[in-house]
């Protein structure tokens, strides 16, 4: 895989993703193997996603608040940019960089193991898309498990933030309530919810590509977990460039 | 009956498998032998399609494989049952959810019949009480044997297996070749399978390919395989057996 140059990976991952896009056998079991994804993927990450929300939503308000000891600006502005700070990049992207490392190499590790026990000729043989079968319901679980835990991780950052400040006595609390609302662009939201929905699938797709072209044994399948990871992350921080560069520039 | 004409099947700039011609009949338990790395796993998995060939055709019972269509060949890997070298089950999935799956995947059947089926398979291969347990929590011998369930689950018409009884002791390796020979019979499927062990050979082996650096060297039955006028296979045969003699 490493001999392969960027272009002919391109290529062969849209191949790859031609297979993984053609009809399921059973939309039954497809949607079954959804539901099942979400579980995994989704539900199972909420314990991090409020981890990190939570502490970094405290973080960026002590530091904007120390930051900002000028006198004329009134405190609710500490509110204001950790509000914008997390609806705009921390929970979009950072956490989406978390779940490729998550969730990422799970799926990566998952799929090359069974490349390389054989599981996956033996769906082959038996006439299955493996591609489809194996990734598609990852793919659409990611689409629809990302925004719905950065929607999750904006509301606990912005409580993170309100617990920090009202604690430290950096910010008090009706200070901090109206720095929330204070200048509101709702634009942000759908915005950030896009990103974030094409996030997760870079990472479902690139892990699933990484792991279903594993070849050799157990120190491979790390090596595509790692491959995925790094992959999926620098795919995803230049979309965030070019998306931001497209929708708020 | 499957038939092989003159394949050739080419990695990089190393060509495996020289132009070989076999035909494996119905009913009857066909081994493709030969020492590790003379091409045996290449020609079966280019068998059963999952490598393509380079050159020449095989034919299920007369379907050419270079003549079909991608809906043909999905079609036609629903006649094929396959058991791997490492019984390759599904590790998320149970005993029983194993030996349904093709039968959710590819049949119109309840779940009350998908069970009745996969209890049928299970027991045909002695497996009992081990319905909810996982490919990790059974022996590597009954993954065999749920490997043979799952193969035989959807009456396949062609059963391939790739070393069937590598990693196992002799005694169990002797059932898993019994069961695939009864099986065969049973339904009349045609069964190929790779070995280098000439304990198969001998109990099971009707119809024996012998292969040699990609070259198809020697056909015949365990009966003429013995003083065959090969020199490839006397050699293989007799450094099988001294290591046998040795062992004993």
């Amino acid at each position: 895989m490493f001999g392969l140059s960027i272009f002919e990976h391109i290529g062969k991952y849209c191949i790859f993703m031609r297979q993984v896009c053609r009809s399921p056998e059973k939309w039954r079991v497809f949607g079954r193997n959804i539901l099942a994804e979400i579980d995994k993927v989704g539900v199972d990450s909420l314990g991090i996603v409020t981890i990190i929300s939570l502490f970094v939503g405290a973080v960026v308000c002590i530091q904007t608040a120390n930051n900002l000891d000028n006198p004329f600006i009134p405190n609710f502005t500490v509110a204001f940019a950790t509000r914008e700070c997390i609806i705009l990049e921390f929970s979009p992207t950072i956490i989406c960089l978390v779940l490729a490392g998550k969730v990422g190499s799970n799926i990566s590790s998952e799929i090359g193991t069974m490349r390389i026990t054989e599981q996956i000729d033996a769906l082959d043989i038996m006439g299955i898309n493996s591609a489809g079968y194996l990734s598609a319901p990852k793919i659409v679980a990611m689409i629809v498990s990302v925004p719905l835990l950065v929607i999750y991780s904006i509301a606990v950052g912005i409580y993170g933030g309100y617990l920090a400040g009202k604690y430290t006595g950096l910010v008090p609390p009706d200070d901090f309530i109206y720095g929330i609302h204070f200048s509101l662009k709702p634009h942000y939201i759908p915005y950030s919810l896009f990103k974030s929905t094409i996030f997760g699938f870079i990472i479902a797709s690139i892990s699933s590509y990484c792991g279903y072209y594993t070849h050799g044994g157990a120190l491979e399948v790390g090596k595509s977990s790692t491959r995925a990871v790094v992959v999926s992350s620098i795919v995803v921080l230049i979309f965030n460039l070019i998306i931001t560069q497209i929708l708020l520039s | 009956m499957i038939e092989a004409k003159k394949v050739v099947k080419v990695f990089g700039d190393r060509e495996i498998l020289h132009s070989i011609d076999a035909i494996f009949e119905t009913g009857k338990t066909n081994l493709i032998i030969g020492k590790s790395g003379s091409g045996k796993t290449v020609l079966l998995k280019s068998l059963v399609g999952l490598y393509d060939i380079d050159k020449g055709d095989i034919q299920f019972d007369g379907r050419s494989i270079a003549r079909m269509n991608q809906k043909q060949k999905k079609e036609l890997r629903k006649e094929i049952g396959m058991l791997f070298q490492g019984s390759a089950l599904f590790d998320s999935l149970t005993v029983e959810q194993n030996v349904m799956f093709p039968l959710e995947m590819f049949t119109e059947m309840s779940f009350e019949e998908r069970r009745e089926r996969a209890n049928f398979c299970l027991q045909r291969v002695n497996i009992v009480n081990s319905n909810y347990l996982y490919p990790s929590e059974i022996s590597g011998g009954m993954q065999k044997r749920v490997a043979i369930a799952r193969a035989i689950a959807l009456n396949p018409k062609y059963l391939f297996c790739d070393e069937p009884n590598s990693g196992l002791d002799p005694v169990t390796a002797a059932v898993i070749d019994d069961l695939i020979s009864e099986i065969t019979k049973e339904y009349g499927i045609t069964t190929i399978m790779n070995t280098h062990d000439m304990n198969s050979v001998f109990s099971i082996g009707e119809k024996i390919i012998f292969i040699s650096e990609g070259n198809k060297m020697w056909e015949g039955s365990s009966d003429t395989i013995v003083g065959a006028g090969c020199k490839a296979l006397d050699e293989f045969i007799s450094t099988t057996s001294n290591i046998v003699n040795r062992l004993k």
